[in-house]
């Protein structure tokens, strides 16, 4: 086991939450009052971890580089959270939702912490609910769902195309009622640019105001990183503009273990990439696959000609049309794992039947179902033998009912209506199911540092399946990490507040100033956004949906390149004692620059394909992932030395009880 | 394309701004909004001149960071979309384009084109939750049927991204579209109903303390909302306020 | 006023209920009116009777021009405010693309019909309050059609007149209306609502202005 201790309780799988929960030290009321906490992050496991942690009594400090805590980018998820419910009587259940995560994952995950996540997940939706999250309900008033990718239940709620900000919405509500309680301190326009340790164990952070300039310390008696994920390493993401990694990147650097980070999300509908001007890329939600079906042409000649512009998709014949997932996969058809969609759309492309200018896109199509709905509406209303047209119209209808927000969303982007030509889609980086690595309680390899959400290396394995993410963060932000923060917190009752005017606040704040004189000062040759669009090309094409030794050694080897460069030729404008986003940006660049090397070496290192890991050396005669059980079962940990590719390796084991590891196959 | 811009430039929130102009060559008209500023940007940059400062963060229109004031209106001349949802096709070769941050004296400007808008965030520390444990144990989410109707009127509500552009086209500065979508997002659902009245009289004092106009009923803001959030949502709140009123 | 007055609803509220007060009485005014054009004799009666009743003089009378007063000043309080509330203003505005013109300029409408009522009391109730109080002449029952008449003479009188009820039209156009939004009542009558206000509107502003219109057409002849 070496260093890594997950403190997985024992006993029966089902049992272990439970018993675990009755076992740990609490603190009591009257001494939570003495207990100070900074939570980094403000989104779905930031936002609802800061809220119940100060309705037990602690005092909670909120961090966001955001000008309000409710803008957090779990705001853009918009398919739905998961919940075993089984409220549609289908079947469904703790141990399904449990076991098609850990399948979903590639059997990359913690066996007791996905149990964890399914056990608490129906707890979400009740304590969402009565906090007024207006989920989409039927005629009978009931709650409804849908089914996402991977699955063969409908487990998901959803609030139309935006669950996410309602599920945010209502965390940031529960926080706003304790900010007015005076539990928590709410800093936004803020953001951590280190963390300060004492004897050891987490004890602060050190903040810039985004606004003065100001550098701030911050003190506490535990430290809860909740800032999301590091997709932003690839430049074009469906990301927002300030995800960043610098909490725990910097937490890295001070001792905590950066696990499987690797594992990359690319989502398979997102609008296609239109020009060099990107700065981001949209994700079209999971939830559009329940009716729309993916194809590319079946001749090479039928796809050339459509990027030419010569031919359009709606004059293309049935029997012309090459419906790729649905010959692939029967089973799961268009509603396969994302990893498994995702890379099946780049192997046609590749293939050179791509259907954009950059021939980098496959069509989404919903033809079929605005038929099919629109027939079923017909009959339900009464109607004899209608007409196409009329069909054609009743069946939009329907389709707008469903996904009307995200079609104005495409149509406002790529200038097409997607009821009259299918939609073209590409896959994108979305989520990184890598993080920091923590044990059952969510610390981290730092005692008193936490971890929460997509910012820790979770419970997704090496593939998240759709829905999952806004589940994670409400399950570790509501459910688990206010209970199991507190077994660390009873010892220190007796500490008192922790002072400021200590040599390592002064130490760490001295290291943060001189990093800002250093970008400040660096000889301005370009911007911060030409080395991360480098980054990101480099990130892209050889750390993204498929990787080979050679092009990760060549990935590392450039991307080290880039950031001596980076350090001696990057141009900040403006000033660091005032509002200054260029250097915001560079900072961020900065730890980009760095961890994008570990990326490399971590996926150069995993000599198997697994998930959203594909590695071209290790696949099947189909092309399918071939995973290497017998030496890869493990989470890999890196601990930083100084350089990332000094990183030292730790192996957790990961042990499988009550689940048999077998090939993951959705055919 | 070629475009001429005006844009408010501001060092901070203690000096005096003025708008600034600049000549920007070679946008294409599938570039959004923000990227034609990213292209000024970068060419601002290249001069070593400060770039100008703008909100913006998830660029798809849904977290409500994004505020800018274009040719007049609010996140510009298409309706219901944000700034970053802007392309530029909306725009021709050789148009001058006026670029200016929300004006509102509850909204003070902190750089160039961005502002506070923590006005926001105090309304709903008023009074825009249920007071729920979180670490509770509340009861099956499906043992309170709602009706759809409510529960579809309420999320038409909730939707709300809460950017401003509400305060920011009204004539008078008002926040009432605002404020009144977060009272609606409660009063409708059955949990939101037991602290209706304390919620909608404390989240008025609040807007009123911010030092929001007053509602004349112009119903700007519900034009240029991105949302679309409706002004019926503004006479719930007024129909609430009266009745917790003469409660007392 | 503000300070009794703290709320920006409760404000709302006074400007919508003492707007529809005096929506009521022009009802009540331009019905006595349109008899003068249609029997002399009963507008001279109607007119005799709101002059002598001692309800309508001590009672009716001080609480029209309270709710007159207590419109404009709160109409003047809140534009005050909400000029204030914009601080810095912008460069440039499109307030034609979101609203309509007469919602965004109701101060002007507004200051217009008051600027009409202060000739239109100069004209009628101060020429009354001589005629009564300064002059103590003798009640007269059959004056009032006359004087009326008579004071149409002038062209340019009517036609200031006719001006000030298209402006008292466009001010009622958004204020009649937005008087129910500003109470709370947005619900399945609105739409018949707002088509009730604006015929409103424009007919009763007509009916005034068709009346200053006919008696400067048809003088009395001696």
């Amino acid at each position: 086991m070496g260093v890594l201790d997950s403190k997985v309780p024992s006993g029966p799988l089902a049992d272990k939450w439970t018993k675990h929960k009755n076992e740990i030290e609490l603190v009591n009321p009257a001494n939570k009052r003495n207990i100070d906490v900074i939570v980094v992050g403000t989104g779905l496991a930031g936002g609802s971890a800061a809220a119940t942690m100060a309705e037990l009594g602690y005092n909670v400090k909120t961090f966001c580089y955001q000008d309000s805590p409710r803008r957090a980018h779990s705001i853009a998820a918009q398919g739905g959270v998961n919940a075993a419910k089984n409220y549609q009587g289908d079947g469904d259940s703790v141990y399904r939702l449990f076991y098609d995560t850990v399948k979903g994952g590639d059997y990359r995950s913690r066996e007791a912490n996905v149990h964890r996540l399914a056990e608490v997940s129906t707890n979400i939706i009740d304590q969402c609910v009565a906090q007024g999250v207006p989920f989409a309900r039927e005629y009978g008033g009931l709650l409804d769902n849908r089914s996402f990718g991977g699955v063969l239940v409908s487990r998901t709620f959803y609030a139309k195309g935006q669950t996410g900000q309602q599920l945010l919405l209502g965390a940031y509500a529960a926080m706003n009622r304790q900010i007015q309680r005076g539990k928590i301190k709410s800093y936004t326009r803020h953001e951590m640019l280190d963390l300060v340790l004492v004897d050891g164990k987490a004890r602060g952070i050190i903040a810039r105001n985004l606004v003065t300039g100001e550098i701030e310390r911050h003190s506490a008696h535990a430290v809860v990183i909740a800032s999301g994920g590091y997709g932003n390493l690839f430049f074009l993401s469906t990301y927002c503009m300030g995800a960043n990694v610098m909490a725990a990147w910097k937490a890295h650097k001070r001792g905590a273990f950066f696990a499987n980070p690797c594992f990359t999300q690319i989502h398979p509908t997102c609008i296609p990439v239109s020009g060099d001007h990107q700065s981001k890329l949209t994700l079209m939600s999971e939830s559009l696959r329940n009716d729309g079906r993916i194809w590319v042409p079946k001749k090479l000649e039928d796809a050339k000609a459509i990027r030419e512009g010569k031919l359009k998709p709606t004059d293309l014949a049935e029997e012309d049309r090459d419906y790729y997932l649905e010959r692939r996969y029967p089973a799961f058809g268009n509603l396969v794992p994302r990893d498994v969609a995702s890379r099946a759309a780049k192997e046609r492309c590749d293939a050179g039947y791509g259907v954009n200018k950059t021939g980098e896109a496959v069509y989404l199509d919903f033809d079929a179902a605005i038929m099919r709905y629109g027939r079923e509406k017909a009959l339900t209303s009464g109607m004899k033998n209608p007409d196409d047209k009329t069909v054609r119209k009743l069946g939009e209808e329907v389709v707008e009912a469903k996904y009307g927000n995200l079609f104005q969303m495409y149509e406002k982007i790529v200038d097409q209506n997607p009821y009259k030509t299918p939609m073209m889609i590409y896959p994108a980086v979305h989520y990184t199911m890598g993080g920091l690595w923590v044990d059952y309680n969510l610390m981290t390899t730092i005692p008193g540092c936490y971890a929460a959400g997509e910012a820790n290396f979770s419970d997704h394995g090496a593939n998240r399946l759709g829905a999952s993410a806004l589940m994670q963060g409400l399950a570790d932000g509501y459910f688990v990490l206010p209970y199991t923060i507190g077994d660390y917190l009873s010892d220190d009752i007796r500490t008192g507040p922790i002072p400021t005017e200590t040599p390592e606040f002064e130490e760490a704040e001295n290291n943060v100033r001189e990093r800002i004189q250093k970008l400040m000062s660096a000889k301005g040759e370009h911007s911060v956004d030409y080395y991360h669009k480098k980054l990101g090309k480099i990130m892209w094409n050889k750390c993204g949906m498929a990787r080979n030794a050679k092009e990760l050694q060549e990935a590392m080897d450039e991307i080290a390149e880039l950031r001596k460069d980076f350090w001696a030729n990057v141009k900040v404008t403006g000033v660091a004692d005032g509002k200054n986003q260029e250097l915001e940006k560079a900072g961020r660049v900065a730890d980009f620059l760095e961890l994008g090397e570990l990326f490399a070496m971590d996926a150069l290192e995993r000599n198997e394909s697994c998930g959203g890991h594909f590695r071209e050396e290790y696949q099947t005669p189909e092309g399918e992932a071939l995973r290497d059980d017998k030496n890869f079962t493990f989470v890999s940990a890196w601990e930083y030395k100084g350089d990332p590719r000094k990183a030292k390796l730790h192996k957790e084991e990961l042990v499988y009880e009550n689940i048999e590891v077998k090939t993951r196959s959705y055919k | 394309m070629k475009l001429f811009l005006k844009i408010w430039r501001q060092k901070n929130a203690s000096t005096k701004g003025k708008m600034m102009e600049y000549t920007l060559e070679g946008i294409e008209s599938d570039m959004s909004f923000l990227e034609m500023l990213d292209v000024l940007n970068e060419d601002l940059i290249a001069r070593g001149e400060e770039p100008v400062e703008f909100d913006h963060d998830c660029r798809e229109g849904i977290c409500g960071t994004c505020s800018l004031m274009i040719n007049g209106r609010p996140h510009g001349p298409d309706s219901r979309i944000t700034v970053c949802q802007l392309h530029m096709r909306s725009f021709n070769d050789g148009d001058t384009i006026v670029i200016e941050p929300w004006r509102a004296k509850a909204f003070p400007v902190i750089k160039d084109l961005i502002v506070d808008r923590t006005a926001f965030d105090r309304i709903q520390q008023a009074g825009g939750y249920i007071s729920v444990n979180t670490s509770g144990r509340p009861v099956d989410a499906n043992a309170i049927p709602i009706e759809k109707d409510a529960a579809d009127a309420s999320f038409n509500a909730a939707t709300c991204i809460g950017c401003g552009a509400c305060v920011a086209a009204c004539k008078n500065a008002s926040a009432m579209l605002f404020t009144s979508a977060k009272v609606s997002q409660f009063a409708l659902l059955p949990q939101g109903q037991v602290e209706a009245a304390d919620r909608v009289l404390n989240m008025v004092r609040q807007m009123d303390l911010e030092g929001f106009g007053n509602c004349t009923n112009t119903g700007a803001c519900e034009v240029e909302c991105p949302k679309g959030i409706s002004l019926e949502n503004i006479a719930r709140m007024n129909r609430e306020y009266l009745a917790a009123s003469v409660k007392g | 006023m503000s300070g009794v007055i703290s709320s920006s609803l409760a404000r709302k509220f006074v400007m919508a209920l003492s707007g529809l007060f005096l929506v009521i009485f022009l009802v009540l005014h331009v019905t006595i009116n349109l008899a003068s054009v249609i029997s002399p004799e009963f507008f001279n009666e109607a007119s005799h009777f709101m002059g002598y009743n001692p309800i309508v003089q001590y009672a009716m009378q001080p609480i029209l021009i309270l709710g007159v007063i207590v419109h404009f000043v709160m109409g003047f309080v809140l534009e005050y405010q909400n000029r204030a509330a914009r601080g810095v203003s912008y460069a440039k505005y499109q307030g034609s693309a979101n609203a309509p013109w007469v919602s965004r300029n109701m101060i002007y409408s507004g200051l217009v019909v008051l600027a009409f009522l202060g000739l239109h009391f100069y004209d009628f109730w101060v020429h009354e309050m001589v005629y009564k109080y300064v002059e103590a002449k003798p009640e007269d029952p059959t004056r009032y059609y006359a004087e009326t008449v008579e004071k149409f003479a002038p062209f340019w009188r009517t036609v200031l007149y006719v001006v000030s009820f298209v402006l008292l039209s466009l001010h009622l156009w958004h204020g009649f209306q937005s008087s129910f939004q500003s109470m709370g009542v947005n619900n399945k009558y609105t739409s018949g609502i707002k088509t009730f206000t604006k015929l409103f509107a424009v007919l009763v502003p007509l009916a005034f202005a068709f009346i200053a219109v006919y008696h400067h057409l048809n003088p009395i002849t001696h």
